[in-house]
């Protein structure tokens, strides 16, 4: 572990998301629905120095471990991030996020007329494309500025 | 049919296609011999925006096959007034019918609405979004007067808003029509049904000007330009000017041409194209009767299966 990275304080067991694309952490945090609220033990850099991305955010999760399906969706706005499993201060797992064919629950759909956004009781759903999303109920297609879509 | 509910003609494969619209035609040669097909049939009309002639339609259709249709009324009156879900609304009145014929005003309401029944549901216009019967409807109307094989069509007037122009273009898309699309650049087709025209290689070209591709047109498709997409009345009449269709104006078309709006018009059309051989219109309205017989046929007669 490089010594910038020490900046952020070694977890025991759980998750670290490494390599997230500067100024997106607390957003990674919102997608994986993680607010603090339940006690999670939780550290962040922000705008650490990285030899892969020059500016890079860093998330850590104390006590719990992510699942593949929980973090690909983070590949919306954070293609090159990295997810450690620890386990006692080891690394036991490493792995990439892989684009998902689909997100629900997480993207809001910027058309104010479509129907997920008339408070009806259904979850959005978003295609993932190469080079965006797309609402899967009024087929609006998103190809910058996802992040700002992520629900709160 | 391969689908339970029929959403937007996307989902709709040539021979799909092909199966409504040649039903569509044996039942315009003897409307009698399906006069009682479907006598216990109950249609559920959820209309969320006026309608005319697709609720007419849809209502005439059902009763000559024989069932009968219950109708949720005007909004005013209904209990959505009090705030009743689009989702609650479906699940009540699906018990009550054999399928679901639904409009409303905001995009991908269909496609919710299908999540949430266990019957049919037909979209007659959602939003912006898709009218796909009024798309089989304008497949018959092309089919019988001009034929669906190589087709040079172009479409006319509000593409971003107009639905029935966006199923249009994606059911085409199987028939390796060439679609001309011709508009004010203020209202061209959005960037996702173009791009899904792209992915789909259907042959797409924008114009601003009609007369750049008026004569070598098989079929006209005009649409209205609504005022209220206009910041103001002059723009809106000089736009609306620019794209109104008379007999004039149509002497250099091809003395075939086709002429087809899926009403109401307001002023695009003039008055003097009807008495022409190239107005299409009405009959094209007309043949939403057969059309939707044919579809409900075909969708209430799976289940009996």
């Amino acid at each position: 572990m490089s010594e910038h990275e020490l900046r952020v304080s070694k977890i025991r067991s759980g998750t670290v998301i490494d390599h997230v694309r500067a100024g997106q952490a607390l957003n990674v945090l919102t997608i994986v629905g993680i607010d603090g609220s339940e006690g999670e033990e939780v550290s962040i850099g922000m705008n650490v120095p990285s030899d892969r991305l020059a500016r890079k955010d860093i998330v850590k999760v104390e006590g719990r471990e992510l699942s593949q399906e929980e973090v690909d969706v983070l590949s919306l706005i954070a293609p090159d991030a990295t997810i450690n499993i620890v386990r006692e201060y080891e690394v036991v797992e490493k792995h990439r996020v892989e684009r998902p064919e689909v997100v629900e629950g997480v993207l809001e759909c910027p058309n104010p007329g479509c129907i997920t956004n008339a408070d009806e009781p259904a979850a959005t759903r978003f295609e993932v494309l190469e080079d965006g999303v797309r609402c899967a109920y009024c087929g609006t297609i998103v190809r910058e500025g996802i992040a700002d879509l992520i629900r709160e | 049919m391969r689908h339970d509910h029929l959403i937007t003609s996307k989902q709709l494969s040539r021979a799909d296609i092909e199966l409504v619209l040649d039903r569509a035609a044996e039942i315009d040669r003897d409307q009698e011999a399906v006069a009682g097909r479907h006598a216990d049939a109950l249609l559920g009309l959820l209309f969320f925006e006026p309608s005319t002639r697709t609720k007419l339609s849809f209502e005439a259709a059902m009763k000559r096959l024989g069932g009968d249709v219950v109708d949720m009324g005007a909004v005013e009156s209904s209990s959505v007034t009090k705030g009743e879900t689009l989702a609650d609304t479906v699940r009540v009145i699906q018990g009550y019918a054999d399928a679901l014929v639904l409009r409303h005003p905001r995009e991908g309401a269909a496609t919710m609405a299908a999540e949430f029944a266990d019957v049919p549901v037909i979209n007659a216009g959602d939003g912006a979004g898709h009218h796909p019967t009024q798309t089989l409807l304008d497949l018959y109307t092309i089919r019988e007067n001009a034929g669906l094989e190589e087709l040079t069509i172009g479409i006319v007037g509000d593409l971003k808003y107009g639905r029935t122009v966006h199923s249009l273009a994606y059911a085409l898309a199987n028939f390796d029509a060439q679609q001309h699309f011709v508009s004010p650049e203020s209202l061209q087709l959005p960037r996702e049904v173009v791009y899904d025209l792209h992915q789909e290689g259907a042959s797409v070209r924008e114009h601003e000007a009609l007369a750049d591709v008026l004569p070598s047109l098989d079929v006209l498709y005009v649409t209205r330009i609504q005022r209220e997409r206009f910041p103001d009345e002059a723009e809106y009449r000089e736009v609306a000017g620019r794209y109104r269709i008379d007999a004039e104006s149509l002497a250099a078309a091809d003395d075939e041409l086709t002429v087809m709006h899926p009403l109401p018009r307001v002023d695009e059309i003039a008055p003097d194209v009807d008495d022409t051989d190239h107005a299409a219109y009405f009959e094209q309205a007309h043949n939403g009767v057969p059309v939707r017989m044919a579809l409900l046929d075909l969708l209430l007669g799976d289940l009996d299966e």
